[in-house]
C-alpha cells in the first residue's frame, strides 16, 4: 500500500518508456553533474581530508597540514557530545511537534476542504505563506514575540500558564518552538500531497465495517498517508537537526546545537579540522538514522 | 451517512477545524509581527512599538545597508536561478527520457545535496575555497546557490517531464520535424510550466538562504545575512518593509499562478 502511495506521491504520471540513444543523455547530464561533482562531491572529499589535518608547527593560526589524525574525531565527540545529543533531541522534538500540528492541518485541508476547492487553495497558500517572509526575519520576529516584555508573555502570565518569574526567550522551549515553526510547512505539504489522493470511500468502508473513527484512522488513513509522513519527517528532521540559526537567535550558549559549534569552530577559532570532523559526524549520524527510519517505515522506494 | 454515524463524528466535526485554526494563528503570528513593525516609528532600534508611521515604506533604503544587501540577493538569485534551471532541466529530461549507465549514481548525486545538512554543505564548500586559495565573496555565493538549487530543479521538472505524452514528440517526427524542431516546438512549450515552477523555487531558495551563504560570502552582504548580523542591535524597520514587500510579491505570484492554471483547466 505504502509503495503505491509513494509512487503516486512522486507524481510519476504516465509511464514513459525510456529510449536508448547513444551519447545524447550523457551530454544532457554533463553540465549539471559536473557542477555537482565540483561543488558538492569534491568539497565533501576536501572536508574529509580537512577533518584529519594537524596544525602546522610554528605556523600561523588557521594553518593546517595534511595528515591522517583520526584522533580529531574522538576529541570532537568527547568535547561536544553534549551539543550532539542536544541537536538530535531538539531535532526529534521539533519533528514530533511538527507532525502533531502538521498532520491535522494537512488532513483538514486535503480531506475536509476537498469539496470546497477555493477554500482548499486559500488554505494551502496560507500554509506556505510563512516561507514568503525571510527565514531569518521570522525567527527574529519570534525572538521579539517571546521577549520578556512582550504582550504574549504578559498574557500567558496573566492567565497563569506561565509563573510570574518565568521567561520564554533564551530557553530550550524557544529554540524548539522556533525549529517547529520554521520547518512546519515541510511537514504539512508532503502529508497534504498524499492525503489529497486519499479515496474517502475507503474511510466510509471502514466505518461500514463498524470500525471506530480511531480504528479507521489507524488502519486505513494513516497507512495510506505514510509516504507523506515519511517524506515530511525527513524534510523536517534533517534541516532542524543541522540548524543553528534558531539556537543562535532564540537560545543561549546553554542551548547551543552542533551547527553552532561548527560555525564558531570555523569562523571564530579557525579550527578547521574539528569543524570538519563535526560536520562529518553530523552527516554520518543523520544518514544512519534516516536509513534506519526509511527501512522501518518500509518505503525505500521513496528515495 | 446515517444519523447515528453523524452523531458519532460530531466531536471531530468542529474539533479538527478548531485545531487547524489554532495552527494557522501560530503560522501567522510572526508574519503579522513583521508587518506591524514595518510601520513602527522606530528610529534606530525596532524592538518596541513607538507609534505608527508610513516613513519606512516611503523610504525603504533609509537604513544603511538594506538596499545594497537586497540588490546583492536579487542579483545572486537571478544568476543562480538561470544556471541551476538550465542545468537541472537538462538532467531531468535525460533521467526521464533516456536509459543510460550510471543511472543509480546519477540519482544518488542529485539526492544527496538535498539530504545533507546546510552547515555541512556550507562548511565543505568553504574548506574547498580556502584550500584552493579562492577568496569568498559574491561569486562564491553564486556558485554555492547554483549547487544546492540544481537538485530541487531536477525533482520539480522531472515530475513534469514524466507526465508528458511522448507520442506528441513522435507525432512531430512523423510530420517531418527534426529532433531539434520537435523539441523546441513541441516538448519545450509543454515543459514550460514545470520549468517556471522550478525557476521560482530556485529563486526563493537562493533569496532566502542564510547558512550556506554565511559560510561562503566573505564580506558580501545578502539580505538574510544583513538581517542576521544586525539582529544583535535590533534590525532596522526598513528590513521589515523589505520582508513584508517580498511576502506580498510572492503571495501575488502564487495567487496569479493558481488563477491562471485554474482558468486553463476549465475549458
Amino acid at each position: 500500500m505504502a509503495v503505491v502511495g509513494a509512487v503516486q506521491t512522486l507524481g510519476a504520471g504516465a509511464e514513459v518508456r525510456p529510449q536508448r540513444s547513444g551519447w545524447l543523455p550523457y551530454l544532457l547530464l554533463l553540465p549539471g553533474m559536473a557542477w555537482l561533482a565540483v561543488f558538492f562531491a569534491l568539497p565533501i572529499a576536501v572536508l574529509f581530508s580537512t577533518s584529519l589535518m594537524v596544525p602546522v608547527e610554528g605556523g600561523e593560526v588557521g594553518e593546517y597540514a595534511p595528515a591522517l589524525r583520526w584522533a580529531n574525531y574522538a576529541e570532537a565527540i568527547t568535547t561536544y557530545w553534549e551539543q550532539f545529543v542536544r541537536s538530535f533531541g531538539y531535532g526529534f522534538l521539533a519533528t514530533v511537534l511538527a507532525l502533531l500540528i502538521g498532520y491535522p492541518l494537512a488532513y483538514t485541508i486535503a480531506v475536509r476542504a476537498r469539496h470546497r476547492k477555493l477554500l482548499q487553495q486559500v488554505l494551502l497558500v496560507m500554509v506556505i505563506a510563512p516561507f514568503f517572509v525571510s527565514f531569518i526575519l521570522r525567527t527574529i520576529a519570534w525572538r521579539q514575540i517571546l521577549a520578556d516584555e512582550s504582550v504574549v508573555v504578559a498574557v500567558l502570565k496573566a492567565v497563569a500558564i506561565l509563573p510570574d518569574d518565568a521567561r520564554l526567550t533564551a530557553t530550550p522551549i524557544a529554540v524548539v518552538a522556533g525549529l517547529t515553526y520554521n520547518f512546519l510547512p515541510f511537514m504539512t505539504l508532503p502529508i497534504y500531497a498524499s492525503l489529497e489522493r486519499l479515496d474517502t470511500r475507503l474511510i466510509e468502508a471502514g466505518q461500514d465495517l463498524y470500525a471506530s473513527p480511531l480504528q479507521t484512522f489507524r488502519r486505513v488513513t494513516l497507512p495510506l498517508s505514510m509516504p507523506g509522513v515519511v517524506a515530511g519527517t525527513l524534510l523536517t528532521f534533517i534541516p532542524a537537526t543541522g540548524d543553528y540559526v534558531n539556537a543562535a537567535l532564540l537560545g543561549t550558549s546553554r542551548t547551543a546545537m552542533i551547527g553552532n559549534v561548527i560555525d564558531s569552530r570555523f569562523f571564530r577559532v579557525v579550527d578547521y579540522p574539528t569543524a570538519a570532523a563535526l560536520s562529518f559526524l553530523l552527516m554520518g549520524a543523520i544518514v544512519l538514522l534516516v536509513a534506519l527510519y526509511v527501512r522501518r517505515a518500509g518505503t525505500e522506494e521513496l528515495v | 451517512m446515517t444519523a447515528a454515524r453523524r452523531r458519532h463524528l460530531a466531536l471531530g466535526d468542529w474539533l479538527l477545524p478548531l485545531y487547524a485554526a489554532i495552527a494557522f494563528v501560530y503560522l501567522f503570528v510572526p508574519i503579522a509581527y513583521t508587518f506591524a513593525f514595518s510601520f513602527n516609528d522606530a528610529g534606530k532600534s525596532n524592538l518596541v512599538w513607538q507609534g505608527f508611521t508610513w516613513d519606512n515604506w516611503a523610504d525603504p533604503c533609509g537604513a544603511p545597508g538594506v538596499c545594497g544587501a537586497v540588490l546583492n540577493s536579487i542579483q545572486i538569485g537571478l544568476l543562480a536561478t538561470l544556471a541551476a534551471t538550465a542545468m537541472g532541466t537538462l538532467i531531468a529530461i535525460a533521467l526521464v527520457r533516456y536509459r543510460f549507465r550510471f543511472r543509480g549514481s546519477t540519482n544518488l548525486l542529485i539526492f544527496l545535496p538535498m539530504a545533507t545538512p546546510e552547515v555541512v554543505l556550507g562548511a565543505s564548500l568553504l574548506a574547498q575555497f580556502l584550500n584552493f586559495r579562492v577568496n569568498p565573496g559574491f561569486w562564491t555565493v553564486v556558485l554555492a546557490h547554483i549547487m544546492f538549487s540544481i537538485s530541487f530543479v531536477v525533482v520539480t521538472v522531472k515530475a513534469r517531464v514524466a507526465s508528458l505524452d511522448p507520442r506528441l514528440e513522435e507525432a512531430a517526427a512523423d510530420l517531418y520535424a527534426s529532433p531539434m524542431q520537435a523539441f523546441w516546438r513541441v516538448t519545450f512549450p509543454l515543459l514550460l510550466p514545470g520549468i517556471a515552477a522550478a525557476a521560482m523555487l530556485a529563486f526563493a531558495l537562493s533569496f532566502d538562504d542564510f547558512i550556506i551563504t554565511n559560510f561562503n560570502s566573505g564580506n558580501t552582504d545578502t539580505f538574510p545575512k544583513f538581517v542576521y548580523v544586525s539582529a544583535t542591535r535590533g534590525i532596522p524597520a526598513q528590513a521589515n518593509v523589505v520582508g513584508s514587500a517580498m511576502f506580498l510579491v510572492a503571495l501575488a505570484v502564487v495567487v496569479l499562478g493558481r488563477l491562471v492554471s485554474a482558468r486553463r483547466r476549465r475549458p
